[in-house]
């Protein structure tokens, strides 16, 4: 079939053409405008061709995050955030993919349904949820303060005053995290452990495993490609998190560098540093795409030989 | 049943986590939805049931212009996305499905980076396209859509080619063996079967449209432009009434009605297995 394979080459096209002009140029107007300079009215001027690059903006920022720069503290707390969001998203998780996978038995279809729904409501909604709960007089406050949660976290340090979830405070931002984004890690967790085959746990038990031994010996070992494709599917989006602090924090204390971006990007002057700060953003985060791609396309091969 | 011999065993605690987990994601926007129907301005205290933030004369979604006007262009761009996004990665799942050979590993990741890629990279990649190699298009309710259709393509490939997948290649093959040339074999074999899966992706499209926030507030140009997410972003700590929660209850209706619809569709004629799949596949 000469003459077809040009037919599937021409179809594939102007997807291609759409996605070279506004993802791959899209993201090289990242790149000159970091590696450019800025006019007299602080509006960018992209350097397009790399021979006259200008690496002072790039450098000065990799020189604050070096030196202990403000850049450096919002850096580690995203990392630190985010770090203790993914840890929480599995502890909560883990037992919910299991039992939905392992021992929900007639209820599975339900309880599916009740892990994809809030995959599609809106993610501000979400937050207005939490944002009506948590503000002073809200039901979640009233709630909280009731059953001891309030008390327990101002002696644990972490929230500073009675009624003041929403301002400023880490715990917030954390649990926050969390919340948006835990269904994304739920679900690909479920699939990964609703592939095991289950002969493979009888046979552990046959040969004389405990529950708990075939548990940790088996079936955890088999999931921790699902855990690890389910913690990078939602650090990615973390990482470039701004709407999140800002909503349910409001407060510069608890900046992260989608904050900083943000900040740069579209409420001040300073596009050129931000587009820096997006470059650099990308560079760290590029491993942990290209082991996601690497691992779903692994997946699919294997998913169509089966 | 095994918990049920030893009540103490692991899926009796497992099941309570799952419990309160799924109460923890759900109640607090049941409560939110609750509240978009309250008589009062409070969106803590309950005074009454009432329609006036969806229909009232006032501060209601169908007659306070800033709510309505977001509404109207959220559908806007949504519609638009559909419209280009569908065609254009239905006929990219179809070339990349048969096209092998050189290019097409390096078209397929980039076809997959824009689903991984966050999105303020995106919005902030766009955002200086925009201003600096295309300012004829400008910041506004074009870049904004092209912006969306840049993201939600992938979504539709990835759709359409799980859906080619499993058809597998006999058909046209067979209609090759019984000579239609490739553009019979597209109209008249190819197209029909992958109908469902097409469907499902405008669906997903519609949806994603709707519910994007990042690179359509990247791209905005001024009120005109406003969304429902990013009225929700922009007016969640201010003041704001229980309009907030009617405006986000309109757009959740509108996202599950056409998810609900589509999943029915793909279910009807792909088969209740495959549409399973597709609902867990789709993050």
């Amino acid at each position: 079939m000469g003459g077809s394979r040009w037919t599937w080459r021409l179809l594939a096209l102007p997807g291609v053409v759409w996605l070279s002009l506004f993802f791959l140029v899209a993201f090289y107007a990242v790149v000159a405008v970091a590696f450019g300079n800025q006019d007299t009215l602080s509006q960018p001027v992209p350097f397009w061709n790399p021979l006259d690059w200008n690496v002072g903006y790039v450098w000065a920022t990799l020189k604050n995050v070096w030196h202990g720069g403000p850049f450096l503290t919002v850096s580690l707390r995203t990392i630190e955030f985010v770090a203790i969001a993914v840890l929480l998203s599995l502890v909560i998780g883990y037992p919910v993919a299991y039992f939905t996978a392992r021992h929900a038995g007639r209820w599975k279809g339900v309880v599916l349904l009740a892990l994809i729904l809030p995959l599609w409501i809106n993610y501000l909604m979400r937050m207005l949820a939490w944002i009506n709960l948590l503000a002073p007089d809200g039901i979640g406050t009233d709630v909280l303060h009731a059953v001891g949660i309030e008390k327990l976290f101002i002696s644990l340090g972490l929230l500073d005053q009675a009624g003041g979830w929403l301002s400023g405070q880490s715990t917030t931002v954390i649990l926050a995290l969390v919340y948006g984004y835990i269904p994304f890690f739920i679900l690909p967790l479920f699939v990964a452990i609703d592939r095991i085959d289950q002969r493979q746990i009888e046979a552990a038990r046959d040969l004389g495993a405990s529950p708990l031994s075939a548990f940790l010996r088996v079936t955890l070992p088999l999931s921790v490609p699902g855990i690890l494709a389910g913690a990078v599917l939602i650090s990615l989006p973390m990482f470039g998190d701004y709407y999140t602090a800002d909503l349910v924090s409001a407060s510069t204390r608890t900046n992260m560098i989608g904050n900083q971006i943000d900040e740069f990007m579209r409420q001040g002057s300073e596009k050129v540093t931000g587009a820096a700060l997006t470059l650099l953003l990308s560079a760290f985060l590029l491993i942990l795409m290209f082991y996601y791609l690497r691992t779903t396309r692994q997946a699919g091969t294997s998913a169509q030989t089966t | 049943m095994s918990w049920l011999r030893n009540p103490w065993g692991r899926p009796r605690w497992l099941a309570l986590i799952t419990g309160v987990y799924v109460l923890w994601a759900i109640v607090p926007v049941l409560l939110a939805i609750a509240f978009a129907f309250n008589a009062g301005r409070s969106r803590t205290t309950w005074q009454g049931f009432s329609f006036r933030w969806f229909t009232g004369e006032t501060g209601s979604v169908l007659h306070d212009p800033a709510l309505r006007d977001a509404l109207e262009h959220t559908l806007l761009l949504a519609v638009i996305c559909v419209a280009i996004a569908v065609p254009l990665g239905v006929a990219l799942a179809l070339g990349l499905q048969r096209w092998r050979g050189r290019g097409s590993g390096s078209v397929n990741s980039l076809m997959l980076l824009p689903l991984v890629t966050p999105e303020i990279v995106m919005g902030v990649a766009l955002l200086l396209l925009f201003l600096r190699i295309f300012p004829s298009i400008g910041l506004g309710t074009e870049a904004q859509a092209i912006g969306q259709v840049t993201f939600s393509l992938s979504y539709v490939v990835v759709i359409v080619r799980g859906r080619l997948v499993s058809i597998g290649p006999e058909y046209e093959e067979a209609a090759a063996d019984l000579g239609a040339p490739p553009r019979d074999q597209l109209s008249r074999v190819l197209l029909p079967l992958l109908a469902p899966a097409i469907v499902a992706s405008a669906a997903v499209a519609f949806a994603i449209s709707l519910d994007d926030f990042v690179v359509t507030q990247y791209l905005s140009s001024d009120a005109s432009t406003t969304t429902v997410s990013m009225l929700l972003y922009s007016n969640a700590r201010g003041a704001p009434t229980p309009g907030l929660n009617a405006i986000a209850t309109v757009g959740l209706a509108f996202t599950l009605a056409t998810l609900t619809a589509a999943f029915l569709v793909y279910r009807r004629f792909a088969g209740g297995q495959e549409a399973t799949s597709l609902a867990t596949l789709e993050v």
